[in-house]
């Protein structure tokens, strides 16, 4: 975990740099997940202050979007769509074989802390379906072959 | 030698950088162009190569087929011909998307050179109010699924006194089947800055956002380069184009929440609140983002505006059936031989879509059902292939064609999965703010495991609870997921019943 020192400087150094912004806090909090890989929780009074806010109302945007974590993910993501397009060329079938290649359920990580499964609704590859990503690269037609190798080649 | 090859997320995720590398590796001296997709997502990754006879299309493309683009061409295992005579291609209507896999999309040069900001130039001779009633005569509705007149939005924003006004871009494409937005984000992005500042000249308003989803990050960074060369060449900033009202924009980034593709949670997502739906009235167009009068458009009514301008409301108008005018860029997914982007005229049949143009399933199996228009639109049997593709069309057969993604289903899809997992969906995705979509939604699922468990009693429930939430609810996201449930439940009532059945 970071110090307390460390996330108020960088912090700082975010809020300064969207000074004036119409309706910062997402790009606030993009920026600090980008920087930190989740929104530790010291940053939320900080910002609040910065924004005049209370902590609740920063802690009830945070929390209201999937994207924003509030602890650090596994060293991997890995996003499986689910929705419909992708359900339709059997992405149940590959959630389900990434399910057990892992043995963890949706939103866990693996114990050795080397990845985490999430389910996404839609990456926009649904001619190309089913579709996921890796650590923010994009991959279609993913079938258990091509999900094993994915997995085969992460640290 | 000049090449082509998309960046467009489809042929990335099927290895179109792994040949880009192939390709500077074994001739770096080879000009390539990172292209939108022609849309032809079977075909990714295609390439393109510059011939004196025309561009020449290969795909799709392995990195083991990159050398024999050096030889002769002719005899390449993957030639398709010229990408003009491909079939699939031709028999397009290509208005919003004609630049689309052709030109450069970071190219300003390029831009101009097919007929870009030819739309501006002749706005900028107008009067605010002409413009207004230009985009009124093209009878463009809105393209993200409402089909909304975009004139009479425009009309109610460029009336409104306020110190500010607002254009925003909804790029908050969550539906699935739905990737036309992407495309032509990735593709083409000045015409989307074109649309906006001409919005923007049109209503009086001087700043822009584009609301673009965190799943779609090469469309983000596309955008980005593109509203910084615009704002380098003078397309946006103090004067349009040297003459014209100041109007310059933003790149925003959603969170991953499938709401915010509604309006009025946009537009709390956009001042940094909970993407919570809005109550209607008061109308984004009069109390919109900070409460002032603001535009809100999906990415392709606003990249349509462009080529209103340039060609004439009266060209566009006279495309397209009844009420529905103009094109439609189809986005065919989903279980599907030729998936991929298909712009037309409104007015083909269900049936041409899926069985023509899209040539039936991947899986070979016959199609099932077809979703028309998102997670909240409603899944079509056979029966019903012979409905015109229309706003009003689908509406008379209790469907939507929302933003024209086709989702294709063979007959292994079990209907009544499809009708939990819509409940599921609008459980996760629910902004909590009214309690029939809240609650509603979470019932629903409740319900719908009954039934496969055999209960009889569940099926007037879920029935009940469907009515409930379509006339109880503040937005689409609650009001709509009702469709995908009754018309599964319509149109497949064998997947409700077996179960119940076989209990017996």
């Amino acid at each position: 975990m970071l110090d307390s020192v460390e996330v108020t400087s960088r912090v700082g150094e975010i809020l300064t740099s969207h000074k004036g912004m119409e309706g910062a806090l997402l790009p606030i909090l993009h920026a600090i997940q980008a920087e930190f890989g989740y929104v530790p929780q010291a940053a939320l009074p900080i910002i609040a202050q910065d924004l005049n806010l209370s902590r609740a109302e920063v802690h009830g945007v945070m929390s209201f979007y999937h994207d924003f974590r509030e602890n650090p993910a596994g060293n991997h993501v890995l996003k499986l769509c689910r929705a419909e397009a992708c359900k339709s060329v059997g992405a149940d079938r590959v959630a389900a074989h990434a399910q057990k290649a892992l043995g963890i359920e949706w939103h866990e990580t693996t114990t050795d802390g080397r990845v985490t499964r999430e389910p996404v609704f839609c990456l926009g590859l649904c001619a190309c379906a089913p579709a996921a990503m890796i650590d923010g690269k994009i991959v279609g037609r993913v079938d258990e072959a091509k999900l094993d190798g994915i997995l085969g080649g992460l640290k | 030698m000049k090449i082509y090859l998309p960046l467009d997320s489809a042929a990335v995720a099927l290895g179109a950088d792994e040949i880009a590398t192939a390709i500077r590796a074994q001739h770096p001296d080879a000009t390539l162009v990172r292209n939108g997709s022609r849309g032809m997502v079977w075909l990714e990754p295609l390439i393109e190569v510059e011939t004196p006879a025309g561009r020449m299309a290969f795909g799709p493309m392995t990195p083991a087929d990159v050398p024999a683009l050096f030889g002769d061409l002719a005899a390449h295992p993957k030639a398709l011909g010229l990408t003009e005579d491909l079939p699939w291609l031709k028999a397009q209507t290509r208005l919003t998307f004609a630049r689309v896999g052709v030109i450069d999309p970071l190219s300003l040069a390029d831009y101009r050179a097919h007929g870009g900001l030819s739309g501006l130039e002749r706005a900028l001779g107008m009067a605010p109010a002409d413009m207004v009633t230009e985009v009124t005569n093209s009878g463009l509705r809105g393209r993200g699924g409402a089909g909304f007149p975009t004139g009479i939005k425009w009309k109610t924003v460029s009336e409104a006194k306020a110190d500010r006004k607002y254009i925003v871009c909804n790029a908050d494409e969550g539906d699935s089947a739905t990737f036309a937005d992407r495309m032509l984000m990735e593709g083409d992005p000045f015409t989307l800055i074109e649309g906006m500042v001409i919005a923007g000249l049109a209503c009086g308003a001087t700043k822009g956002f584009v609301y673009i989803r965190s799943e779609y990050p090469i469309a983000i960074e596309v955008m980005q380069k593109a509203v910084e060369i615009a704002r380098a060449e003078g397309v946006l900033g103090a004067r349009v184009l040297g003459k014209g009202a100041a109007f310059d924009m933003e790149i925003r980034v959603g969170a991953g929440a499938y709401v915010c593709g509604e309006e009025t949670s946009l537009l709390n997502s956009l001042e940094g609140k909970r993407g919570i739906v809005r109550a209607k009235p008061p109308l984004p167009a009069l109390e919109g983002f900070l409460g002032k009068p603001t535009v809100v458009n999906n990415v392709i009514s606003l990249a349509s505006v462009p080529v209103i301008f340039e060609k004439g409301a009266a060209h566009y108008k006279d495309f397209g059936l009844g009420r529905s005018r103009g094109t439609i860029p189809l986005q065919i997914a989903g279980n599907v031989k030729y998936g991929g982007l298909y712009e037309i005229a409104f007015g083909l049949t269900l049936g041409e879509i899926v069985d023509k143009i899209g040539g039936g399933t991947a899986s070979g199996r016959p199609v099932k059902a077809v979703q028309v228009g998102g997670p909240l639109g409603a899944y079509f049997p056979r029966s019903l292939f012979d409905t015109p593709f229309g706003y009003e069309e689908f509406a008379g057969k209790d469907g939507l064609i929302g933003h024209a993604g086709l989702t294709i289903f063979d007959d292994s899809a079990d209907m009544l999965e499809m009708a939990r997992f819509a409940m599921e969906f609008c459980a996760i995705e629910s902004c909590g703010k009214c309690t029939p979509c809240r609650i509603g939604a979470v019932r629903g699922v409740e319900t719908i495991n009954r039934i496969k468990r055999g209960d009889a009693a569940a099926m007037p429930i879920l029935t009940d609870l469907c009515n409930t939430m379509k006339s109880g609810s503040l937005c689409a996201l609650g009001g709509f997921t009702p469709y995908p449930v009754m018309s599964a439940v319509t149109h497949f009532p064998d997947d409700f019943s077996t179960q119940k059945e076989a209990a017996e």
